[in-house]
């Protein structure tokens, strides 16, 4: 017996018929105890490898870099893993259990070595967990309501988010230089988001039991006709996607108030992100996934825009924050409610992964490139010129995504 | 399973959850509290302004205790007897006779972090800009130039493991001289542009020359710098946050070498001859040093126990030989004021 029944509006039409489902919630309560869990961590990790292991700012920069392409790959191991068994759940469980170990193998974690090798464990686990996790949310809602249902799932991933380094911070305040503390509390928050996932997320079969999806079968289904121009034009504005932190960057150059709160920045997109991760993926539901994902990249355009402009202020730093919040909010849940629509069930994780990964390679790529031009030209004219690019491609995936949806 | 055992399970995993982390955290917090109130009390050292007006050290005092984390100064005479706390709370601390350079932190739910002067009595004078995790403070000997090195950090999940330094000087008088990170840097003769640039732990020569750590890559220089040129010059490979010598001639730095990532060991180079000598501290040093006099250097190490928050401050010859001495239990981020030198 599950506790969750996959609820289908009888006539399953207008954005506000029926409720998200219980899995989408659960699944949500899942991100949300491992987001407290991991964002507690990443929240000190800077200060922890500083102050209490000694090591510089250089090293912890080259520990940021490790994972980057290993992940990538793990993210379609994971997705195709799911499609293969039919069994995205414990893939997800897999992917889950990792991070939480990592947290409590910190405790015992003092060399450079060892901290690279657990934070290592820590993004791995989250490259296999994504895409299967959103195969399931896909899996357990009305197809109408996808957007809905992402936007959902990503608001309280984003509380999580957020409440993590309060919850460190809480802890810092009662035990001073206890990062072990925040490990083992870090630890306790991730072990409750499994028991969660293990105890009541159903094992939703995306395929018959006996069934096996064989590669060949995901290769023609992510290569086919249906997801390849999704894929192009993901990938095409992913290449024009800026990394945030390059953003809060030339804000800082410029705004003396950026400079001094240069860390909240995160949080005030984050809080824009929140609030308007739910009401886009109805949006998305109504008038389109495809037009809200370009849609949202008008925002990112008015973002390169802003942050061009040769002087700043506080207005338009926040300006800047909720428009990144908009653009984040219509990506980020977006796609794969967008892309879960165009695969069958039994390869829906290999194309949420291969969409995902796209993006993020592209937006690897893109920052590379960017990083390398902001060195050459300085950040306005990089913006700029990225801005222009950027209208050009946003011109192109709305042709290539034109009746992308109607093609069911 | 049923719904009501799944459920007992969860409520299971939950308490144990709880219960476990609660009581982990509570130890913690009642091994602190014992560890405070069982920490011999701090033995007050004399009167602030008797041990201002001699050569004396200036550092972060990080014994348990109401004192953690206040500056204090001991007489270079004796170092490792009883401290003279000040009112002043610091994570990094610099210090000459005129004034005094305050790095500190105020945890929050983002924590955020203060450069302050203080003036000889430590109360502050004016704040400095400052973003990101404080690293390095430093002020010119007589104490007009202020230098402070943070780390801003672009965090994003599709930004290459990225950081960045921004490394200020000001004078005391607030006014900015220049973020050095934007001065030219020039090596072998040719003008360093790219993105990965960065410079800090700068030590003045005089009012104008200075000498910092620039990176590029991989590599590391010493490097020469003058503000009214804006403009800085490599000397030497393979150095990072170098300290000059009280004579001028030598230069205390860490050296990465051949070690394994986030590993270095202390070396001076010599202005004059241009040798490099590795010193007799084999143990990883991530600080920037502090000279004692013209034969002796000190630095601070983090304890090796697992879970202290604890640092000592050691010395060592400046010529390679001999070995590390325990200078200062329970202390961080030296300074040492001499007199009124170069004022």
């Amino acid at each position: 017996m599950y506790v969750t029944i996959r609820d289908r509006p009888a006539d399953g039409i207008g954005p506000t018929a029926g409720k998200v489902s219980a899995t989408v919630l659960l699944l949500g309560t899942v991100s949300l105890l491992t987001d407290v869990s991991s964002e507690m961590v990443a929240s000190v990790l800077p200060l922890y490898l500083t102050a209490a292991v000694g090591l510089s700012p250089v090293a912890y920069g080259f520990l940021d870099g490790v994972y980057q392409g290993v992940s990538a790959f793990l993210r379609i191991a994971g997705g195709y893993a799911g499609d293969r068994g039919g069994q995205p759940k414990w893939v997800a469980v897999v992917g889950y259990g990792a991070s939480a170990i990592s947290r409590i193998a910190m405790l015992a974690a003092t060399g450079f070595a060892a901290i690279t090798a657990v934070v290592t464990a820590d993004r791995l686990g989250k490259g296999l967990r994504t895409a299967p996790r959103d195969a399931l949310i896909a899996e357990a809602s009305d197809p109408a309501m996808l957007g809905r249902a992402f936007g959902v799932h990503r608001a309280l991933d984003t509380i999580g988010a957020a409440l993590g380094p309060l919850v460190a911070f809480a802890l810092l305040w009662s035990v001073p230089g206890s990062y072990d503390s925040i490990f083992v509390v870090s630890f306790a928050f991730a072990v409750v988001g499994v028991a969660v996932l293990v105890l009541f997320v159903p094992n939703l079969r995306t395929t018959a039991p006996s069934a096996r999806t064989g590669l060949r079968r995901v290769l023609r289904e992510v290569g086919g006709r249906r997801l390849r121009r999704p894929l192009i034009a993901a990938g095409l504005l992913g290449l024009l996607t800026v990394g945030d932190g390059f953003l809060y960057l030339a804000l800082q150059e410029r705004d003396d108030v950026a400079a001094v709160y240069f860390p909240l920045l995160y949080v005030g997109t984050n809080i824009a992100y929140l609030a308007l991760a739910v009401p886009m993926g109805r949006l998305a539901d109504r008038f389109g996934r495809a037009r809200v994902l370009v849609a949202g990249h008008g925002a990112l355009l008015a973002c390169y825009l802003l942050g061009a402009l040769p002087s700043g202020g506080p207005g338009l730093t926040l300006a800047v924050l909720l428009l990144l919040g908009v653009f984040y909010a219509a990506t980020d849940g977006v796609l794969p409610a967008l892309v879960s629509r165009l695969v069958p069930a039994e390869t829906r994780g290999s194309g949420i992964a291969a969409a995902q990964t796209v993006v993020v390679l592209a937006r690897f790529a893109s920052s590379l490139t960017f990083g390398v031009l902001w060195a050459v030209r300085g950040p306005a004219v990089s913006l700029l010129l990225f801005a222009a690019f950027l209208v050009v491609a946003i011109g192109v995936a709305a042709w290539m995504l034109r009746g992308a949806e109607a093609a069911r | 399973m049923s719904l009501r055992n799944r459920v007992a399970v969860l409520v299971t995993v939950l308490i144990v959850a709880v219960a476990g982390a609660g009581a982990y955290v509570w130890n913690v917090r009642r091994d602190q509290a014992r560890t405070v109130a069982a920490a011999p009390p701090v033995p007050p050292g004399a009167d602030l302004a008797t041990v201002r007006a001699e050569p004396h050290l200036v550092f972060r005092s990080t014994a348990l205790g109401a004192g953690y984390g206040k500056v204090a100064v001991v007489p270079l005479t004796a170092p490792d007897g009883p401290r003279t706390l000040t009112p002043a709370s610091c994570e990094r601390v610099y210090a000459t006779a005129a004034d005094a350079i305050c790095l500190s932190a105020e945890r929050g739910l983002v924590t955020t972090y203060q450069a302050r002067l203080l003036d000889p009595s430590w109360a502050p004078v004016r704040d400095l800009p400052l973003t990101g995790i404080p690293s390095r403070a430093r002020l010119s000997r007589d104490g007009t130039l202020a230098a402070t090195t943070t780390f801003v950090f672009g965090d994003s999940y599709a930004n290459p493991g990225q950081f960045s330094t921004r490394t200020v000087v000001t004078r005391v008088d607030g006014e900015v001289v220049g973020d050095i990170e934007k001065f030219t840097l020039t090596v072998d003769g040719r003008v360093v542009t790219s993105v990965d640039k960065n410079l800090w732990g700068v030590t003045f020569l005089d009012g104008d020359r200075f000498y910092a750590t620039a990176a590029s890559g991989a590599r590391t220089w010493l490097v020469e710098g003058s503000l009214s040129a804006r403009a800085v010059t490599a000397l030497h490979d393979d150095v990072e946050c170098p300290s000059l010598s009280p004579d001028r001639t030598r230069v205390a730095f860490k050296k990465h070498g051949d070690l394994p990532a986030g590993r270095w060991r202390l070396a001076v180079y010599d202005l004059r001859t241009g040798a490099e000598t590795l010193l007799a501290e084999t143990r990883s040093i991530d600080d920037q040093v502090e000279w004692l006099d013209d034969r002796t250097v000190v630095y601070g190490l983090p304890r090796e126990t697992a879970g202290t928050a604890s640092s000592d401050v050691w010395r060592v010859s400046a010529d390679g030989t001999g070995r590390p001495q325990l200078l200062i239990h329970d202390a961080w981020s030296p300074a040492v004021v001499r007199g009124e030198e170069g004022s």
